[in-house]
């Protein structure tokens, strides 16, 4: 190994390290660390002034490898490589130590942190000498995008790109586009209503020619890399020909089975086993419910009315699930949330008292296509004389969800003005714990729903009962709560009780993050590639993610991050090419005996076995660099470049040299 | 011209080794021809005051079997290493330990007491153990100190070459007198001091003629509980295979009589540590998703230090358990 002169640049990140690391200190031992000959010490590295100490050290002191004690690879890895290379060092010669998230942020003896930091930094001065200079794989890009989900955020983010004249292809696992948000009466805070808005963008997307809409559908499986992605979708068997079927609703007219609840309804109003999920769906299109329909599930429907209802004849009981393939250049995933499952708080009754009924079920209650016309009333068909609306119900508890789902104050707000202008006379009480009114315009509706006449009840309800203890209750719900402005335990009567349920990830939000390959934060929610600065990307490049599947959010929240998510798509697929890291693994023929065990486990497809050779081959265009086939092989025969044996048992030694 | 000077030792170890350099055949004349045995305990009368005697550098070459397990297989490493021009770690005790490795999941004292007291068949209620030092009326008697640590002869002396085998294969010793004989009548050159010789590049399956595929195991089997497949990858059928993570040059012969390898040629070129290796290679291929399976099949696994160290612990990264 040549003489190698190490640069050792650290950075106290203002008070973040140096608060913590004894910055001098590690400096000054750093100086004396074998091959070292330079080491500095700056306030903000990643700033210009930062990045010019590297490179001018390169092009002065002749600096050949260079190690930056800071914060995480993924968070300025690329800036200090990129200057690195500004300054005539090839970027791979340089390494980051991370001495922030890996060290000062989780240290609290700043003993220990200084001692810490400097094994950190010890393992990157070790391991420099052996770094090997890569340049940058460039692969083509496909044009074509994948969005996942058809709620607004997917329909917004498809909208866009379609706009630039990419092609999108948009997977929708329901049978019609629209989310949650068509299921809304109003919008807060302007009380615009939800289907005004929203059915325009619905057709658009339906009718556009860039869009290629395939909802019923499901993604099964993505392989391939950033402008390279192939994806199976499985298209679910509606047992229609959406070709000739015209949405006339006809079959579910005629139908015999009628009394399915209806999922779009929340279970309030009932569909047919062949449906229309409501009359604005696009496509609009019939389903047949495999699970309900006679024909299907009993093979036996003796009038089959839906067929002879049927003028074009759409009706194909043999119709199978269908796996259509694609390739995309990138993916924007917009699958959206479900709404916690209120359920679980027993001590509020829902399921086993009538009229206590969940946020999403009120909506539709509101709403003037809903399965009650759009008249607020209680199961009895009466109109609530008295309605109790609780706020975080399943958020903000740390025996549910810890955070705040954002939404639930404003869309409570939103019912109670709902309330009050369908039923003047019913009183209105909110039971908040504290009214989160953050938006644009959103304060103002709080103050405009005070003088409305609403009770705002400062507390967070400890029961909702139907035990009556005078005459004023009997028949009706109680709600128990203190109100802690009043320093008073109150007992509200009810005659409906609207639970605010926060926003839940989907129930399988984790095996599709894993499908895709990226993953999920503690709380659930697709994991963002930086919580501030790339709130839309995931960690796996060419994969970007917008609206609730990342954290509750409002609707213009979730329009301009699908907006975002459509521009990072498109910085990306508007390219012919894309550089793609050079730290793949590479199988010496000479050395591989050709066992097969690496070959079945890629999962990117990249090695295949040359049987002339008796070896395995790695697939360069198709290696992402996961390193499975490496910690596979029995032989350490895939290596992978940057990631080398020997550059890792040198960090080993580095850090226990200290 | 005087013939080279040979010699042989027999550590802690099985004898297997001894063995397998008759496994020569009629090649040990040849040796005969070309070498002086100046020591060989197991087939001719040394005295260690013999070689103690003989000048530094005296012996051209020594195959050194056995592990470093007590006292006097220290004392004679330290001895054989500066007679010998040639030290040769010779099987798998003196290159990784060897199977009296294993001895490092226990110390001395835990071994003994296993020995001497706790075996059913043992009858010592006095619990009797033997005394390193006894005085008899004819003087003091004495054995050698038994160490807690089993070692490698690299992790005690300087070794020029390592010889992998348990014990090596006869055509591959055969192969390695031929160039040592050479290259001490200056026909030809050593390797590079430090080399593993006497093995092929690649691993076991290299030389295995069994039909390999992908991988996939759902649970692990031992051979006597069911007919493997002739033809098939044992890997494949369930069975531990040390055969990836085992350098080839003993031409797979216990997989073409249906045995699993052992891993007695130890890892490959380029492998730090065989068992942890070997534990990598078989994670990666359990085929089973959720982490209550995984677990179930794990533990099929028998015996996993024995199974994937049976060779290799005193060599590895773990060295031994903490005593």
């Amino acid at each position: 190994m040549a003489e190698e002169k190490i640069g050792v640049y650290i950075c106290h990140c203002g008070t973040n390290i140096g608060g913590k690391v004894d910055v001098e200190e590690v400096t000054k031992w750093a100086a004396t660390q074998p091959n070292v000959a330079v080491a500095r010490e700056y306030k903000y590295m990643c700033s210009d002034p930062g990045q010019d100490l590297i490179k001018n050290d390169i092009k002065e002191l002749g600096i050949t490898r260079a190690v930056v004690a800071a914060c995480s690879p993924t968070m300025h890895e690329p800036t200090f490589r990129k200057a690195a290379s500004d300054g005539g060092l090839n970027p791979y010669l340089l390494q980051m130590a991370n001495i922030r998230e890996h060290c000062s942020w989780v240290t609290i003896d700043p003993v220990a942190a200084t001692a810490k930091a400097k094994r950190i930094l010890s393992a990157q001065i070790h391991r420099l000498p052996l770094n090997e200079p890569l340049e940058p794989i460039e692969v083509p890009v496909n044009h074509d995008v994948l969005v996942v989900g058809g709620g607004i955020a997917g329909i917004e983010a498809a909208l866009k790109l379609s706009a630039t004249g990419k092609h999108v292809t948009l997977v929708e696992r329901n049978p019609s586009i629209g989310g949650h948000m068509a299921m809304f009466d109003k919008t807060f805070p302007t009380l615009d209503c939800a289907a005004c808005i929203l059915t325009p963008k619905m057709s658009a997307l339906g009718k556009d020619p860039n869009i290629t809409l395939m909802a019923y559908s499901e993604v099964e499986y993505v392989e391939g890399y950033v402008g390279n992605f192939t994806v199976k979708v499985r298209k679910k068997a509606r047992y229609v020909n959406t070709d000739i079927c015209t949405g006339c609703g006809a079959c579910q007219e005629a139908c015999v089975v009628r009394k399915v609840k209806s999922e779009f309804d929340q279970g309030l109003g009932f569909r047919s086993a062949i449906y229309i999920p409501f009359a604005q769906a696009v496509p609009l299109r019939a389903t047949i419910d495999p699970a309900k329909c006679l024909t299907l599930s009993k093979g036996k429907c003796k009038q089959q009315t839906c067929v002879s209802a049927c003028g074009p004849g759409a009706i194909d009981f043999e119709q199978k699930d269908e796996v259509v393939e694609l390739d995309v250049g990138a993916i924007i995933m917009a699958t959206g949330f479900e709404l916690w499952d209120a359920a679980q708080e027993t001590r509020y009754g829902y399921g086993r008292l009538d009229n206590v009924i969940t946020s999403l079920e009120f909506e539709r209650i509101s709403n003037a296509s809903g399965p009650t016309g759009g008249e607020i009333v209680c199961k009895n068909g009466e109109a609530p004389k008295s309605v109790v609306i609780l706020h975080c119900v399943g958020s903000r508890d740390q025996n549910y969800q810890e955070f705040c789902s954002r939404v639930c104050c404003m869309y409570s707000l939103k019912f109670s003005h709902l309330i009050k202008e369908h039923l003047p006379e019913t009183e209105v009480y909110e039971l908040y714990i504290d009214m989160r009114c953050f938006g644009k315009n959103y304060e103002e509706f709080y103050r405009r729903l005070m003088d409305e006449g609403v009770n705002f009840v400062r507390g967070r309800a400890a029961e909702v009962t139907d035990v009556a203890l005078s005459p004023d209750e009997e028949g009706r719900l109680v709600v128990k709560t203190e109100d802690t402005l009043l320093g008073i335990v109150r007992r509200i009567p009810a005659d409906m009780v609207i639970l605010s349920a926060g926003l839940s990830p989907a129930h399988d939000a984790k095996e599709v993050s894993q499908i895709f390959g990226f993953g999920c934060s503690a709380n659930g929610f697709y994991l963002e590639r930086h919580p501030k600065l790339e709130p839309v990307a995931t960690v796996t490049d060419g994969i970007f993610i917008a609206g609730c599947c990342q954290y509750p959010k409002d609707i213009p929240d979730t329009v301009a991050q699908a907006g975002a998510a459509a521009a990072g798509v498109l910085g990306l697929v508007d390219n012919d090419t894309v550089k793609v890291e050079p730290t793949i693994s590479y199988i010496d023929p000479e050395k591989c005996s050709g066992c097969h065990i690496c070959v079945g486990l890629c999962p990117h497809n990249a090695i295949q076995y040359n049987e002339e050779k008796n070896a395995a081959e790695v697939i360069e265009a198709a290696c992402k660099g996961c390193g499975v086939c490496v910690s596979a092989c029995g032989s350490n025969v895939p290596q992978q470049r940057g990631y080398l044996d020997v550059q890792i048992f040198a960090e080993i030694e580095g850090a226990l040299a200290v | 011209m005087s013939k080279f000077k040979f010699a042989m030792y027999w550590a802690g170890s099985c004898g297997g080794c001894e063995i397998a350099l008759l496994e020569i055949q009629a090649k040990i004349i040849e040796v005969d021809q070309n070498y002086d045995v100046v020591f060989w305990p197991a087939a001719a009368d040394f005295k260690y005051k013999d070689v103690e005697g003989y000048d530094d550098g005296y012996i051209d070459v020594c195959l050194f079997n056995g592990c470093i397990r007590n006292s006097e297989n220290e004392h004679l490493a330290n001895l054989l290493r500066a007679k010998s021009k040639v030290l040769v770690a010779f099987g798998a005790c003196a290159t990784m330990g060897g199977i009296p490795g294993l001895a490092n999941l226990s110390s001395a004292q835990e071994i003994k007491d296993l020995v001497y007291t706790q075996t059913p068949s043992v009858d010592n209620p006095d619990k009797v153990y033997p005394q390193e030092r006894f005085t008899v009326p004819e003087g003091e008697l004495d054995l050698p100190h038994m160490y807690d640590t089993v070692k490698t002869l690299e992790q005690t002396v300087d070794v020029d070459y390592f010889m992998p085998g348990c014990p090596p294969e006869a055509h591959q010793i055969a192969g390695v007198l031929d160039v040592v004989t050479a290259a001490l009548k200056g026909e030809g050159e050593l390797p590079p001091k430090g080399a593993t010789i006497g093995v092929a590049p690649k691993s076991c399956c290299d030389e295995c003629e069994r039909v390999k595929d992908e991988k996939k195991i759902a649970g692990f089997r031992r051979i006597w509980e069911f007919f493997p497949d002739r033809e098939k990858c044992l890997l494949e059928q369930g069975v531990i295979c040390m055969g990836p993570a085992t350098a080839a040059g003993c031409g797979a012969r216990c997989t073409s009589v249906g045995m699993a390898c052992r891993g007695c040629y130890g890892p490959p070129e380029g492998v730090v540590d065989q068992g942890a290796k070997m534990l990598s290679t078989l994670a990666s291929i359990i085929d089973a998703p959720d982490p209550d399976e995984i677990a179930r099949i794990a533990a099929t696994v028998p015996d996993p230090v024995g199974t994937f160290y049976r060779f290799g612990l005193a060599s590895s990264l773990l060295r031994r358990a903490r005593v």
